[in-house]
């Protein structure tokens, strides 16, 4: 089978033209040469099956980031018989840059100047004809986002193919002495087939940029705009919370119940108080996880992440962070795992471990589901968006308080640059690709993590045979009994510590967890588990769960990522310490002034 | 008259062409990555609070850089 290997700059829509293309059917696999997985796709072009492989972006062939190896690494075991170079035509001026250098190894090409509706939109013409006649590759102009451009695209794809030669795995000639000669070659290649307007940039983005990066208002705006997204979130969401909830309970009694009625009663009521109850109370919670990411998505598209690295880089550097840190924190709240695999754009060692380090703080959307459940079962309408805020909240200040302990032993001096791109406004077709896909990432952990665990909560809970469900004499009760040593000084009774220990390997089972330890569902649970505890130790619990072990799957991410035994020790046990002291103490003291 | 200076002496609103870069190679790469080179002409948009990073345009890329980093960098004023 042939391969294309996607490659282009940051900020140059890879990943827009490879969902586009992929149409969402895209694998991680592993490639010899490299540790780390990537995207690809089979694709059907000139009637044959072609493999598409994402690379990561890069600047620089010669760059020494982690990313820049992999394409090397890449390129140096596989053989590529197509390279499709993404080029963001608005900033055709630098970003050929890369493809000049891919010409230098005389690796087949088709160049792809992404973004086209944009480069018009300000004022820039370019003549791909000239580009093409003076590199030897077919150039075209597309539109990723807005699906412009495609087929042409792939005509020249099919034609490239057919004709040119595949480059053999070899590793990459470091020819240095090059790049002076590129550098005019590059200036000279512009300035004939680019035309650029006297002024360039968009005056929206100086709009936007002049209120948004305000010196006195910018911060100010930054966390009131986080608070008016959390709360739309929490607004949009509850309700199809509740509206799934009920779904499952009318299904549960009007169908399940009776449907199960003549099984024995302990396979019923594992089916039905194991199976059913947990996988459902964690399904009711993905149509928030959907609202999130549909934000998610929209801000992450803007461009505005960035200026939030802007505003926060001198504030971070004194915690021996920098702006990337802070943005892989904000990306950290979506999932954590993909905010660790982006801190391969960073060079240093130690910026990065530390970055790696808090990283797993972020209140992330599988924390979010157990604490929108738990502050609408123990806190008023009016106080749970703040309750729920205030744990954001938290996050900073567990990030600020591991940073300034551990910076000494993750000490940096990286320079740091990074790109403001223009603001922009992400797709419906975009916003409603990242809806999908969390679903689907909902069901692989559902089928994987999450029925596993329930059915593992239902047998301690309902063994040894006969025992009153989670009762002291039940496995579950002697677990959480053996632990209350240690954990009710927090507040956290043994239900609880069952649900804690599960939330190990997923934050989703906690909930799913909860509802087979109390043999309730829906609204039921809720208002069983508000007689059960109250709010302080809801809130110690919901402390101990944002700051304790992250999943099963950031550990596995830290582990391959950092390839340190010793630094995923510290990233398991010190979050843990941290968990315990900040609820004991929370508990403790709350109780003492009498709450 | 024509200075040559620090581009972290530069005030907000200021152009001026980059001369030369006192950078280790990798980070090199990484800037002209972005489109700095020797012989372009950049601008000091903005100055985060705090004594933050700066905000550049150069060619048809805004960027930030560091004070500590853009003292690295020679300008002709």
């Amino acid at each position: 089978m042939k391969r294309i290997a996607l490659i282009g700059m940051p900020n140059a829509g890879k990943s827009t033209l490879f969902n586009r293309m992929s149409g969402g059917s895209a694998k991680v696999a592993n490639w010899p040469g490299v540790t780390v997985d990537l995207l690809s796709s089979k694709l059907l072009l000139d009637g044959g099956m072609v493999e598409i492989v994402d690379l990561p972006g890069i600047y620089d062939l010669h760059g020494f980031s982690d990313d820049e190896q992999v394409v090397r690494h890449f390129l140096a075991n596989n053989t590529v018989d197509l390279v499709l170079m993404v080029v963001n035509a608005s900033q055709i001026d630098r970003q050929l840059s890369l493809t000049l250098q891919l010409k230098s190894l005389n690796m087949p090409a088709v160049i792809l100047l992404n973004m086209a509706d944009e480069a018009k939109k300000s004022g820039i013409s370019i003549d791909t004809e000239k580009i093409s006649v003076e590199l030897g590759y077919s150039t075209l102009l597309l539109s990723a986002k807005y699906g412009q451009g495609y087929s042409e695209a792939y005509n020249a794809i099919e034609a490239t193919l057919r004709t040119s030669k595949a480059r053999p795995a070899r590793a990459l000639e470091q020819d240095f002495a090059v790049d002076k000669a590129m550098e005019t070659e590059l200036d000279n290649l512009v300035k004939h087939s680019v035309d650029f307007p006297a002024q360039i940039g968009s005056t929206m983005t100086e709009k936007i940029d002049s209120v948004a990066l305000h010196p006195v208002f910018g911060l100010p705006l930054f966390f009131g705009f986080m608070f008016v997204i959390f709360q739309a979130v929490y607004t949009i969401g509850g309700p199809l919370q509740e509206g799934m909830a009920w779904l499952f309970e009318t299904f549960r009694d009007l169908a399940l119940v009776p449907l199960l009625s003549g099984l024995p009663a302990l396979l019923n009521g594992f089916l039905i108080g194991g199976v059913f109850d947990g996988l459902a109370t964690v399904a009711s919670f993905v149509p928030i996880v959907i609202v999130f990411f549909l934000f998610m998505a929209f801000v992450e598209d803007s461009g505005y992440l960035s200026r939030a690295a802007f505003l926060m880089d001198s504030l971070m550097s004194r915690m021996g962070l920098d702006g990337r840190s802070f943005v892989m924190l904000l990306m950290g709240f979506g999932c954590n795992v993909p905010a660790l695999m982006g801190t391969r754009t960073m060079r240093s060692r130690g910026l990065r471990l530390l970055t790696m380090l808090v990283i797993p703080f972020s209140l992330c959307s599988a924390r979010l589901q157990v604490f929108v459940f738990m502050t609408t079962a123990l806190f008023s309408p009016q106080h749970a968006p703040i309750v729920l805020f205030s744990l954001y909240i938290m996050t900073f200040v567990v990030v600020i308080l591991t940073a300034l302990l551990f910076k000494g032993h993750f000490n940096s001096q990286e320079p740091f640059a990074l790109e403001l791109p223009p603001y922009r406004l992400p797709t419906y077709r975009q916003m409603l690709f990242r809806g999908w896909h969390e679903v689907a990432v909902f069901i692989k952990r559902a089928t994987k993590f999450i029925t596993i665990g329930v059915v593992m909560v239902w047998v301690l809970t309902n063994m040894p045979y006969g025992v009153e469900p989670a009762s002291a004499s039940s496995w579950s009760g002697i677990i959480g009994e053996f632990m209350s040593p240690v954990l009710s000084p927090a507040g956290i009774n043994p239900e609880l510590t069952i649900a804690l220990i599960f939330g190990f390997v997923a934050k989703e089972i906690v909930i799913g967890a909860l509802a087979v330890i109390y043999g309730l569902e829906g609204s039921a649970l809720m208002t069983g588990i508000a007689d059960q505890i109250d709010w302080v130790q809801a809130y110690s619990f919901m402390l101990f769960t944002l700051i304790y072990t992250p999943c099963l799957s950031t550990i596995a991410t830290i582990r391959t990522e950092a390839k340190s035994g010793w630094f995923t020790t510290v990233s398991l046990v010190w979050p843990l310490t941290l968990a315990w002291v900040v609820s004991a103490g929370f508990y403790q003291a709350a109780r003492f002034l009498g709450y | 008259m024509k200075i040559i200076q620090r581009l972290s002496e530069m005030q907000v609103g200021q152009t001026a062409t980059i001369q030369a870069f006192h950078v280790d190679t990798a980070f090199k790469y990484r800037l002209n990555g972005l489109g700095l080179r020797v012989g372009k002409k950049l601008e000091v948009i903005r100055h985060a609070p705090f004594d933050g990073p700066y905000q550049l345009r150069i060619g048809s890329t805004e960027l930030m850089l560091r004070k500590r980093d853009a003292h690295m960098i020679e300008v002709l004023m």
